[in-house]
């Protein structure tokens, strides 16, 4: 009897002993795809309840609780409603991109979620040399989805919010990129799987060594959020869907199933995107400490999956909206400048590998308080911390 | 020649085929975004990953949606009707000549003239020390010349400043 931590594998291995031996690569890939195709919409429907619940509860009221115990099975309804909609195509639109758009939105996340290594061993495609690159190439074809919605629909308004999209997931994608560059660069591979083998040494306490734990993890981590929270279009830098103001940019002219396979697209993105959080700087599958060893690896991943998820749906239910020249100042005065010199702190951390940890430690911390401070002086300047006077 | 270096030769020419064919300009542009996607493929079928994925994340990624940007920023996506080009002709030939100078480059090449050879295991690593080591000033110069497009880019983008007008500045909410 394998342990809990093994048993995906287990189980994948004893059905692909079932068939012939020339089948069994074939089949053994069909169970890994048919496993992810399978898991992460599952998790899309528990979320969307689980952020609608939320949700609700910041804004002090009930959310759905009418569908199966307490309103869990609200997805259950939602699906079918969708399915049963009228699907309109305008009559301005071109029918063919119209038709292929949502597909080129949902196909590349969930390529993107098969180099995520979920646990021990278990990774649908480990490529060893390009892991990394692969992710963002995956993730770039979304764009092209994006433009393809907005564009079809004839409707200029649908084509002004692809193009803000495209605007918007272009200038993030840089500061992805490079706070994500710092693992890559103290991890020496673009293997997934071998930076969380690199974050698996002990430290004193028996406390893994995450990234995060480090000067230019701890920022990189969280330009890394930023920035994906743009990527993945989610408050506060919803802007392309924004659906108080301009009632869902791109996919304005999609209705029935096709708006929620842009909904799930957007949602696969989401975990894509938070998975490669993990595995970068959350340290993947580890536990915290040693002496957790004995959660299954897998438990560990989703459960992270899950504290960001959450975390995501906090920031949208507490924070308002970026302006569409907010978006673009921040992410080009402010994060980029910052990634930059986050690398070069990575960078600096490597070379002081024989240093005292205390003192690297506040070496690299105090390099980048110091650029954040002056970095974000312009906009202290120009914001100034408002006051507010109530009548007496 | 396998299956599917068949399939994606056939996928990426019927695509290249009716980028330059298809009389809506987008279609078109969408059309080269799947081309240049097949010649990822290809290269990622050929063993060589990393140039494959670079070829996707830079021309699927950023290099369609400027094309894209380009054809709805100049003119519409749709052609006036009739001849487009005044000269096609002149286009076939040179793009005869050119497919001419390459095939012979390639015939001639000694590469190819060696029956088999055993196929390079060329990792990301080395890759990248190739080019922070022998290519620096390659790189370096490269960089730079981006450098200045992307400055010259900003600057046409600025807001123009009318001198007799106050300064253009951003109002406090």
């Amino acid at each position: 009897m394998p342990s809990l931590d093994q048993l995906p594998l287990y189980l994948k291995d004893q059905i692909v002993a079932l068939f012939p031996t020339p089948l069994q690569p074939w089949v053994g890939a069909l169970i890994a795809i048919g496993t992810l195709c399978a898991l992460f919409p599952a998790l899309f429907a528990f979320t969307t309840v689980l952020e609608r619940k939320t949700l609700a509860r910041i804004q002090n009221r009930l959310g759905p609780n009418r569908v199966g115990p307490a309103g869990f099975l609200q997805f259950a309804a939602d699906g079918i409603k969708s399915l049963t909609k009228e699907d309109i195509v305008p009559r301005n639109a071109d029918r063919v991109v119209h038709f292929l758009a949502p597909f080129v939105v949902v196909v590349p996340p969930l390529l993107a979620l098969a180099v995520l290594p979920i646990g021990r061993n278990l990774v649908a495609l480990d490529l060893k040399e390009t892991g990394l690159l692969y992710f963002f190439a995956v993730g770039a074809s979304v764009e092209v989805g994006v433009f393809m919605a907005g564009w079809s629909g004839g409707n200029k308004y649908s084509l002004l919010g692809a193009m803000r999209a495209l605007a918007q997931l272009i200038s993030y994608e840089l500061p992805l990129i490079l706070s994500a560059l710092t693992v890559v660069m103290l991890t020496g591979s673009l293997s997934l799987v071998s930076m969380v083998e690199k974050q698996s040494s002990v430290n004193f306490g028996g406390l893994y060594s995450w990234n995060v734990f480090t000067p230019w993890g701890a920022l990189g981590f969280l330009l890394f959020l930023t920035a994906a929270a743009a990527e993945a279009n989610r408050s506060p830098f919803d802007l392309p869907e924004a659906e108080s103001e301009i009632i869902a940019g791109y996919f304005t002219e999609y209705s029935g199933f096709k708006f929620a396979l842009f909904f799930l697209g957007e949602y696969l993105g989401l975990f894509a995107v938070c998975g490669l959080g993990i595995t970068l700087f959350l340290g993947g599958w580890l536990p915290p400490f040693t002496w957790l060893n004995w959660v299954p690896s897998w438990l560990w991943f989703f459960g992270k999956l899950m504290c960001l998820i959450f975390f995501f749906v906090w920031l949208r239910g507490t924070l308002p909206r970026l302006r569409m020249d907010q978006l673009m100042q921040f992410a080009w005065q402010f994060l980029f400048p910052l990634t930059l010199i986050n690398a070069f702190v990575a960078g600096v951390w490597h070379f002081t590998a024989s240093w005292n940890f205390a003192l690297r430690w506040a070496l690299g911390a105090g390099l980048l308080a110091l650029a954040y401070t002056l970095l974000s002086r312009p906009f202290t300047q120009a914001f100034p911390r408002r006051t507010y006077r109530f009548a007496p | 020649m396998n299956a599917v270096f068949a399939l994606l030769a056939g996928l990426t020419l019927g695509a290249a085929l009716a980028a330059v064919t298809l009389r809506n300009l987008v279609h078109a542009a969408l059309c080269l975004a799947l081309a240049l996607a097949g010649l990822g493929l290809i290269y990622i079928h050929l063993e060589a990953e990393f140039v494959g994925l670079a070829q996707i994340l830079v021309y699927v990624g950023a290099v369609a949606i400027l094309i894209v940007f380009a054809v709805l920023l100049v003119r519409g996506a749709e052609l006036p009707e009739g001849r487009v080009s005044r000269a096609p002709w002149w286009g076939a030939g040179f793009t005869a000549l050119f497919a001419a100078t390459l095939l012979w480059a390639v015939v001639r090449s000694p590469v190819i003239r060696q029956a088999t050879r055993p196929a390079p295991t060329v990792t990301v690593r080395a890759i990248g020390d190739q080019l922070m080591r022998d290519y620096v000033v390659p790189l370096q110069a490269i960089g730079m010349l981006l450098t200045a497009a992307t400055l010259g880019a900003a600057l046409i983008a600025l807001p123009r400043r009318d001198p007799n007008s106050s300064a253009h500045q951003p109002t406090p909410p």
